[in-house]
């Protein structure tokens, strides 16, 4: 018995246990079960008639796809030029003194009010250690 | 009497607190319309006020600014009072065909869109043989907006003249250039727009399938475009028999997974087929062969968004804004340490100088501007004394510039050109898709030639390797990703020479970060 229950099933089903949509397919059990493990790998390509090697190679490709479960609440902060040029490398070492780990992104979208961060989903402007430290303890109550 | 209290509620004003804001009015009792962004982004948290069919701004604004507001009903006369939104100059200065109803409508309120004339240019498409859609486009002289400016009526003439009934149209909606936010500002503010142009481009080649890729880091813009999707098909807008002309198209979204290089047009193709987001060789092109091994017409969402403005006012009428080969508008996006950030849409030709200084009031430290970065990633730095130039196609060229999407990224004076040099090879190194040499090994071999310069090791036989370097991924690189990193790094070292220096000869001058 698999510890995904029908949950892959499910997921491949939703999309057709179409080739073509393996990105969706693998956003969407990255993002119910907070990773694509091996044994997701295993029944995804048997669902959707391709090999594990496919899955490896595309899971390991795209950066939002992680092989072991993440933090349920993860600050991912900016680190490219238009946050650069307000402070993010400065912002990412506070945030390191204080213990606080961030996942480093290339652009939010978000460039004239930067640094940029988002957490869960939510897109945080002219960020600073405060308003992250915040937006955290927000997005752990919830 | 307030009629109605608009708010602007695109993922980057409520970035800026926008929630907070609607939470406030709500409390206060207004009938609160959501709406996108009028991409002046320094102002956000924004509302809007109608009175006797005027807009009136205020921003930017905290809960209680909002709470308190509501309660005196908005006066003109408040600290946070704007005036009428549409006589503000960044307003004023701007042709907004594309932008036109951009932080003026409810993105998903078809009435709204259909009454602002969102329709128009698709019904003109509707009753339009393909032949003459593609004419109106060639008569433009509309370009690729994603960065490459390619000629959009050619490729659509291209895919149109393939054989066979099954061909795609891509909105490359993967805005992955650091300093660029108008297809997230588009999609989140008129998702029609887009659509309407997939829908014509369809037309125009004979499709009737089409995608969005659009990137994973936008979730605001993904629950705005799936909706809207929906509501289209509702409205009979999309799908089997689209305003009653027979018509078939439909569209899929399709979310990215945090690539880079998938903005790439052959990379993308290969994601959308579930694939590792790998660059093809070309030939073929996509218009001959390209998702599925099918026709394919790939356009930048800003691209594809300008047709039904083309449509409803003709090629000509385009053709007559801009510039030399540059016709129409293009949104410019100030971004990094700038005072006043946003988007502005203008015809092309206006001067980086004036964009910075008149529009973008300066840095937003306050300290002297150094550089701007144009075009993302990989666009080159120009130095603070040399901004001024055209902003269009050929003159940036001729500036050993580009003008990519349309970003501007502005550093004052503390930043480090040497560590900016190296950050370029290093984001190279990262993003790669891997499948050629010269940038999947040359970025890393150019980031530790750079680290290694910043140390003052052998500075001026290690910049002649990264000059041979940049040579070398210009010229042998698959796709833009390896052939334009040199840019960045070539434009700083030449621009900013005194951030080279070999320790010694720095030391006196070394400034403090």
């Amino acid at each position: 018995m698999s510890h995904h229950g029908d949950g892959i099933a499910e997921i491949c089903t939703h999309h057709r246990d179409e080739p073509s949509a393996l990105i969706e397919i693998l956003h969407d059990v990255q993002a119910r079960f907070g990773h694509v493990s091996d044994e997701a790998a295993r029944e995804i390509a048997a669902r959707l008639n391709i090999t594990r090697a496919d899955i490896h190679g595309v899971r390991s490709f795209y950066h939002d796809f992680t092989t072991v479960p993440t933090e349920p609440v993860r600050i991912k902060l900016c680190r490219a030029e238009a946050c650069q040029a307000v402070g993010s490398e400065q912002l990412a070492t506070a945030l390191e003194a204080r213990g606080i780990e961030t996942e480093t992104v290339y652009c939010l979208g978000n460039c004239a009010l930067g640094p940029a961060a988002m957490i869960q989903q939510r897109l945080i402007g002219r960020a600073s250690v405060d308003s992250l430290e915040r937006a955290r303890a927000e997005a752990l109550d919830d | 009497m307030t009629d109605r209290v608009y708010l602007s509620m695109d993922a980057a004003a409520r970035s800026v607190g926008a929630d907070d804001i609607a939470s406030a009015l709500s409390r206060a009792g207004c009938e609160l319309v959501t709406t996108g962004s009028r991409g002046m982004l320094w102002l956000e948290p924004m509302v809007e006020v109608e009175r006797d069919g005027v807009r009136h701004g205020f921003g930017p604004l905290t809960p209680d600014d909002a709470a308190g507001l509501a309660a005196m009903d908005f006066p003109d006369t408040h600290a946070k009072a704007l005036g009428p939104v549409e006589a503000l100059p960044w307003m004023q200065a701007q042709s907004r065909l594309i932008f036109a109803r951009c932080g003026l409508i409810d993105p998903l309120d078809p009435d709204m869109f259909e009454a602002e004339g969102g329709l128009n240019g698709l019904k003109t498409a509707l009753a339009l043989q393909p032949d003459a859609i593609i004419d109106t486009l060639t008569r433009s002289g509309l370009r690729g907006r994603g960065g490459a400016g390619f000629p959009a009526g050619i490729k659509l003439r291209t895919a149109a003249a393939q054989p066979g009934p099954v061909k795609y149209i891509c909105a490359n909606a993967d805005e992955g250039d650091s300093g660029t936010f108008a297809d997230r500002m588009l999609m989140e503010g008129d998702p029609g727009q887009l659509i309407a142009g997939i829908i014509i481009a369809g037309r125009a080649i004979g499709a009737e399938t089409g995608y969005i890729y659009l990137r994973s880091e936008y979730p605001d813009a993904i629950r705005i475009v799936s909706k809207a999707l929906d509501i289209w098909r509702a409205q009979g807008w999309l799908g089997e028999n689209i305003l009653g002309s027979g018509q078939r198209f439909d569209i899929h979204l399709r979310r990215g997974a945090g690539s880079y290089v998938c903005g790439e047009e052959s990379a993308m193709l290969e994601s959308l087929e579930g694939k590792r987001g790998q660059v093809r060789a070309k030939p073929p092109i996509p218009a001959i062969s390209g998702l599925f091994g099918k026709p394919t017409i790939i356009n930048n969402v800003l691209t594809l968004a300008s047709m039904p403005w083309i449509l409803e006012h003709g090629g000509d009428a385009y053709a007559a804004r801009g510039h030399d080969h540059s016709t129409g508008t293009q949104a410019f996006q100030l971004a990094g340490n700038i005072a006043q950030g946003g988007l502005l849409e203008l015809d092309f030709g206006i001067s980086l100088k004036r964009l910075v200084e008149e529009f973008g009031g300066g840095t937003l430290s306050g300290r002297p501007l150094r550089a701007a970065q144009l075009g993302g990633p990989l666009g080159a730095y120009i130095r603070a004394d040399r901004l001024d130039v055209a902003m269009d196609y050929e003159s940036l060229a001729a500036h050993g510039a580009m003008l990519g999407h349309g970003g501007i990224v502005v550093f004052d004076d503390t930043v480090d050109m040497a560590a900016q040099a190296e950050f370029a090879m290093a984001f190279c190194a990262e993003e790669s898709c891997g499948k050629c040499t010269p940038c999947r090994i040359g970025a890393v071999r150019g980031r530790e030639t750079l680290a290694k310069i910043r140390q003052g090791e052998d500075v001026s036989a290690n910049l002649d390797l990264v000059e041979d370097l940049c040579t070398l991924m210009s010229d042998a690189s698959l796709c833009a990703m390896g052939g334009l990193t040199p840019m960045p790094v070539m434009s700083a070292i030449r621009e900013f020479p005194e951030d080279f220096k070999p320790r010694a000869e720095a030391s006196a001058a070394d400034r403090v970060d």
